[in-house]
């Protein structure tokens, strides 16, 4: 056969014809295909119990529905209502928020509506059952819808209170973020700082993001050690040391928990000990657990595995010849371990780190049983707001704040130190 | 090179690890100021450990290291002045080929011109000019072994030590590096002590060879007198290809000896490691020293042997014959014009000079 010149230009065939291309996407098309069947039960088992879930949870911090759905006509009535004009709704809003308070109040229904106004206004729970409770049972004549509100509580002559009412209303809602970061409506329907004494999450957040940090860097400096020396033993002894390491997480999460409990007490192990070696005084035991102290020991103590594994699995592809090589070009050990040997684990430091953070922003029973008031981070807030205040829709927020940070760093990380150089094991 | 200046020098060296064994047992050594010199032994004979006792990443147990008439027993590694070429290179990673260059002027604070302008040369001089910037991840198995010789040479040391560098190497490229670490070594004169396990290797490249065994030196010489004039039965099997006839000595007169191989065989040979009549006797002979089909009369020694075997080698012939009772003799046939048509199985003569036959210590068992 004779051999024809390629033009330049024109696309590589196959034999009979075919673009080349088009013949590699079919070759390569069952490939595809079947990968995609192998993870496809996988796959749907996560869209069905998580993905969706989560996405309908997060939704949930602006979602408001209660309210503009219960209240139609009275939250109708208030959108031509300026609270910051300083005077009280007109007559309609009141006509049309005793009707319905009336007829929710029949339908078992406005338990819901005082339970999320009550999220932004103290007391009003007990305020509106009542009210609806008075209107259902028949209006007084001769008055007029306003006074019938005031006759029943002095809270409806506060601009304060419809103001909130109205906010309530919005669908969907800034709201829940507000609260999250702090913030508030005020009559004028602004956003400003909540009251001095009701400013907790902000802080809460900056408390957990430390103590995140501060976790990883006492498991960062506790497993550097322990890795090191785990890289360099013989394979029998490492293997035996890892099992160790490992052994923690063979054990339930709860009990190590409470375990801590135990030595931590104050009439618990640790304590005991010192008091027996004569170390502390029978009066002086140290508070160690049901605090911050607690939380932290207990914490470093169960995330210090995330940190040692990956450290390890880079410190063993370390050469050993690294090291002596940089002494034979006349580094001394210690100058030969920052300049060569250090810069080789920021790897291992990067994945460990991040791991560990990631997973102590987010810790939630080992604060809530050995953390007492002081040592509660914002998982326990969301805990706080998913099972007893009731109040998802701030859970959610909190939540997507403390998700957005998250990926906020992780995309910082890979900026700085590129994903694809981290190494987990 | 001032001749017989000696340099480095190994004083009754013994190394233990583990206090039962002795792996380098009362190591004397002589390394003379520029010369190339290759510990040549198979594997666990003590060789890189002598070679990190130099380097000082092993401690000796017994015996001293003198460099420069200065015991370096306790002298740590980065004070020694040292370079050293690693097996695995031991280019570090997370830097590109001009920082591993310039690092060890940079832990000499050397300044950034003068760095850069000695980095440059060292490139240059292994021919990878303009890879400066390169990771080493990105170069070939020999452009990492230059950068490593290149960073071993840069800061020039006293002494420069390789450990095997050119094992990860495959032939061509193997080949081709030994030339350009001699001519190197030539250009610039440093003393290069060179660990391999590769004969031909040491050959090529050294000046004087000590062959390891057993934690013991064999045999300390030029590459020509330890090929041609082995002290022992381990070297003459170790260099080069060999062919050994064991025997026993019936007749030992000063240089020369008779021996009396398996079979009845009545051989020629000198005399350089035997212990008199009567003694068992290893007699060593290169096979290309074999004659086939010797002219009448012309060597002493003279046997049948039957072909085996035949392997072509392109240049010469290799061939297996079973010659007084060993079916291991090898003769190599030069392809030259008119060379002997030999096929398997046909009975041919075999002889060789009595001064070819080199008779030698028997291996113990």
């Amino acid at each position: 056969m004779a051999v024809t010149a390629v033009d330049a230009a024109a696309p590589i065939t196959t034999a009979d014809g075919v673009p080349l291309k088009v013949s590699l996407a079919r070759t390569e098309r069952r490939k595809t295909v079947t990968a995609f069947l192998l993870v496809a039960p996988l796959l749907a088992f996560i869209l069905v119990t998580f993905v969706f879930p989560i996405g309908d949870m997060l939704l949930r911090s602006v979602q408001n529905p209660v309210v503009a759905n219960l209240l139609p006509r009275t939250i109708d009535a208030l959108e031509s209502w300026d609270p910051a004009s300083g005077e009280l709704p007109p007559e309609a809003v009141f006509a049309a928020a005793a009707e319905e308070f009336a007829r929710r109040h029949d339908e078992k229904l406005i338990g819901k509506i005082s339970g999320r106004i009550n999220y932004d206004l103290s007391g009003a729970k007990s305020m509106i059952k009542k009210t609806a409770r008075k209107f259902a049972r028949g209006q007084a004549d001769g008055v007029t819808a306003r006074e019938a509100f005031v006759n029943i509580d002095k809270r409806w002559e506060k601009v304060r209170t419809w103001a909130i009412i109205k906010q309530a209303g919005r669908d969907p809602t800034p709201a829940y973020y507000a609260n999250a970061v702090d913030r508030t409506y005020n009559e004028a329907g602004d956003v400003v700082a909540q009251p001095e004494n009701r400013q907790i999450y902000v802080k809460l957040f900056v408390r957990t993001l430390w103590v995140s940090l501060a976790i990883t860097v006492a498991c960062l400096l506790l497993a550097y050690p322990v890795s090191y020396i785990l890289s360099i033993v013989p394979t029998r002894i490492s293997n035996l040391l890892i099992i160790m390491v490992l052994l923690p997480f063979w054990t339930s999460l709860l009990v190590r928990t409470t375990s801590w409990i135990v030595l931590l007490q104050s009439q618990g192990v640790i304590n005991d000990l010192l008091v027996w070696t004569g170390a502390i005084d029978d009066e002086g035991r140290l508070s160690l657990v049901y605090n911050m102290t607690g939380t932290m020991i207990a914490m470093i103590q169960i995330l210090l595995p995330f940190m040692i594994l990956p450290l390890f699995s880079v410190m063993k592809t370390i050469s050993p010849y690294h090291i002596r090589a940089a002494k034979s070009l006349g580094a001394s050990p210690a100058k030969a371990f920052w300049t060569v040997y250090f810069p080789q684990t920021l790897p291992g430091i990067g994945a460990g780190s991040l791991l560990v953070f990631i997973l102590s922003v987010g810790y939630y029973i080992t604060p809530a049983l050995v953390g007492g008031r002081t040592g509660q981070l914002i998982s326990n807030m969301i805990a706080y707001h998913m099972q007893k205040s009731l109040n998802w829709g701030l859970a959610a927020a909190l939540g997507a704040i403390l998700l957005g940070g998250i990926l906020a760093l992780y995309w910082l990380y890979n900026r700085l130190v590129g994903i694809d150089k981290m190494k987990l094991g | 090179m001032s001749e017989q200046e000696v340099f480095v020098q190994f004083k009754d060296v013994q190394k233990s690890y583990d206090g039962e064994t002795l792996v380098v047992k009362s190591f004397n050594l002589d390394i003379y100021r520029g010369e190339f010199l290759t510990m040549l032994g198979p594997s666990g004979s003590g060789k890189t450990t002598c070679l990190m006792m130099l380097a000082g990443f092993e401690a000796t147990t017994h015996g001293d290291i003198i460099l420069e008439g200065r015991s370096i027993n306790n002298l740590p590694p980065h004070r020694r002045d040292i370079g050293m070429v690693f097996q695995n290179y031991a280019l570090f990673p997370h830097m590109t080929v001009f920082e591993n260059i310039a690092y060890p002027l940079e832990m000499r604070k050397v300044g950034k011109d003068e760095t850069a302008r000695r980095v440059a040369g060292a490139l240059d001089m292994v021919q990878l000019g303009g890879f400066g910037h390169r990771r080493p991840g990105q170069l070939s198995g020999g452009q990492q072994q230059r950068v490593a010789v290149a960073r071993a040479l840069v800061f020039e040391p006293k002494i420069v030590l390789m450990d095997e560098p050119l094992g990860a190497l495959d032939r061509q490229l193997r080949e081709q590096m030994q030339y350009e670490i001699r001519h190197i070594h030539e250009s610039i004169g440093v003393t290069v002590v060179y660990v391999t396990h590769d004969q031909g290797e040491a050959l090529t490249m050294s000046n004087r060879i000590a062959v390891f065994n057993d934690g013991v030196v064999q045999q300390l010489a030029s590459p020509d007198k330890l090929y041609q004039e082995p002290a022992n039965a381990f070297v003459a099997q170790f260099i080069g290809e060999n062919n050994a006839l064991s025997g026993k000595v019936i007749e030992h007169d000063g240089a020369r000896c008779t021996v009396e191989a398996e079979g009845g065989h009545i051989v020629q040979a000198v005399a350089i490691n035997v212990d008199g009549t009567g003694s068992r006797t290893t007699i060593s002979l290169r096979p290309e020293r074999v004659i086939i089909n010797p002219p009448e009369g012309s060597v002493p020694n003279l046997f049948d042997g039957r072909v085996e075997e035949l392997i072509f080698h392109g240049d010469h012939l290799r061939t297996r014959l079973n010659v007084c009772g060993h079916d291991d003799f090898i003769v190599k046939v030069p392809n030259s014009a008119g060379h002997v048509d030999i096929h398997t199985g046909d009975t041919v003569k075999v002889g060789w000079q009595s001064t070819d036959a080199r008779a030698l210590d028997a291996p113990e068992g």
